[in-house]
């Protein structure tokens, strides 16, 4: 039984077909890498899966269950831009993940449970590279560091699932670089199951375990709404990694915790 | 070069801020004293000296009748008016406009009705304000609220929507409720903006102060002005008008300052 169940998934919006007869398993872990041309649904499919929206038709299982209709904690997810809240300090972006869950009439903890919340951020926030920036507000932050903290934001919530909507479109090379190897050893040491939209093919290709092209298989130059695109390629990638998740998957849990975080 | 690129240096920048001012004044100045030389009664223009007499008597003598100094008094009770109007607008028009922004069921009925009730003239309704309320306190503070909390309300409406629905997906994903998320991700993001929006909408309620107080009312700026208007009192109303001006000028700084002190975070602040 897979992790993540796509089913027959159709999008419409009125008489445009974005996604058509999209089928798909996802195991626990697989970190997909979502690639294809400009508004091909990439996006699309991202926001089904994120709670956006809803299919038109079809359904979305998550463990056996159908996806639930908004967006909740099981989903993490980090956008382009606009992940971060301006009005919060870094810590603050953080700890409000561990605040408003915990706290669900003032959605803001007091006393020692905002402390505990607060050291629990500033580990993680340490851990992605934003140790010394802990009260320095997102607009003094460069994109880069913006894009760190609204990966730790999400991580903090320990979703199974992590939604990355062309996260470091707006970064350059070098920087880009960086945010793989950050993101790669996050995923390494969690149980992550990655949807990474990009328009970078070589992104694609180095950081996912799979990649899958959508693209339109029909078109109706008359009408070009017609029809929608379909996943075109699925390609199974760097089998190392893939096979060092599964190995340490077969292991005793006690044994592979200490090998994930090692 | 271009007019579009020359910047005024500091010193020129200051002398540029302080010229109309003085030009304004000259003007006024010269005209005075031509009118005076030819009428050494004429109430029209009045010199410095007879509003500077005008102030003190006004300022610094108590009321025979009463026993109160009245520039104080009156300054006193106007803006009592208008603070509690402000505040009671400034909440009513954060709520209704946060809920309409961020609650689709509460923008649907609240959107329309809040355009039309912003196009009625609030001073069309003032004689059923002064029917309804009777001619006291509550009158003159319902006209403010009434005058400001529609186009508050719409301002932060709109203020709520271009929040980027990123931030409240994110939320969401972070367990917020929708209770917690207006709490803690639009509540914040608003209040500056609010301060931003009661700056602009000053002007709007002093006016309806001044036409309440100008209407009924027994103390009051706005009251003294058309009270001394019958007298031709214009070495009263001259520096009446300019002390109102002072004092919407020193509140729209000091929202200014507030935003820019409470919310370090927020970029409009600097404008």
């Amino acid at each position: 039984m897979s992790f993540i169940t796509v089913k027959n998934v159709w999008q419409q919006y009125a008489d445009q077909v974005v996604l058509e007869g999209l089928n798909l398993n996802v195991n626990e872990g697989e970190f997909c890498t979502l690639v294809g041309a400009s508004g091909c649904g990439k996006s699309t499919f991202l926001r089904l899966l994120l709670g956006q929206e809803k299919a038109s038709r079809g359904e979305i299982l998550l463990d056996g269950q159908a996806l639930a209709g908004e967006p909740d904690s099981s989903r993490g997810v980090v956008f382009q831009r606009y992940s971060v809240f301006p009005h919060l300090s870094v810590l603050d972006n953080v700890a409000l993940g561990l605040e408003l869950p915990r706290s669900p009439l003032l959605g803001r903890l007091f006393g020692s449970a905002k402390k505990d919340a607060r050291e629990q951020a500033s580990v993680l926030l340490h851990k992605v590279g934003l140790g010394h920036s802990l009260d320095k507000y997102p607009a003094q932050l460069s994109g880069g560091m913006q894009q760190r903290l609204a990966i730790a934001q999400a991580l903090i919530m320990k979703p199974r699932v992590l939604l990355l909507d062309e996260p470091f479109g707006a970064l350059d090379p070098g920087i880009r670089k960086d945010m793989h190897q950050l993101l790669l050893e996050l995923w390494r040491e969690t149980q992550l199951t990655v949807f990474m939209v990009t328009h970078d093919l070589s992104e694609g290709f180095t950081l996912g375990t799979r990649l899958l092209v959508f693209d339109k298989v029909r078109i109706d130059p008359h009408a070009p709404g017609a029809y929608g695109a379909r996943i075109t390629y699925d390609i199974p990638l760097n089998s190392d990694r893939r096979a060092h998740r599964a190995a340490v998957d077969a292991l005793p849990i006690e044994l592979a915790g200490t090998l994930r975080t090692a | 070069m271009r007019l579009i690129n020359r910047h005024p240096d500091r010193p020129s920048r200051l002398l540029l801020v302080i010229l109309p001012f003085a030009l304004v004044l000259l003007a006024y100045f010269l005209g005075s004293a031509e009118r005076l030389t030819d009428n050494p009664n004429d109430k029209l223009l009045p010199s410095a000296v007879q509003m500077t007499d005008a102030v003190k008597r006004l300022a610094f003598v108590a009321d025979t009748r009463t026993g109160e100094y009245v520039l104080w008094q009156d300054s006193a009770s106007s803006l009592r008016r208008l603070a509690i109007g402000l505040g009671i607008s400034a909440l009513a028009g954060l709520c209704l406009g946060m809920a309409a922004g961020t609650l689709p069921l509460f923008g649907a009925p609240l959107s329309p009705l809040l355009t039309v009730l912003s196009m009625v003239p609030p001073l069309a309704i003032l004689p059923i304000l002064f029917i309804v309320f009777g001619l006291g306190e509550l009158s003159k503070v319902m006209l403010i609220v009434i005058g400001i909390t529609p186009a508050l309300a719409r301002d932060l409406e709109q203020r709520t929507r271009e929040i980027p629905v990123e931030l409240l997906i994110k939320a969401q994903t972070l367990g917020a409720s929708t209770w917690t998320l207006m709490l803690r991700v639009i509540l914040p993001q608003l209040l500056p903006r609010l301060l931003i929006s009661l700056r602009l909408m000053l002007g709007s309620a002093w006016l309806f102060l001044i036409a309440a107080e100008a209407i009924a009312s027994t103390d009051g700026l706005g009251y003294r002005i058309f009270l001394v208007r019958r007298y031709l009192a214009m070495d009263v109303i001259l520096p009446y008008v300019v002390w109102i001006t002072l004092l919407a000028w020193l509140m729209d700084w000091g929202l200014k300052r507030l935003t820019q002190r409470a919310f370090p975070w927020y970029e409009g602040a600097r404008a």
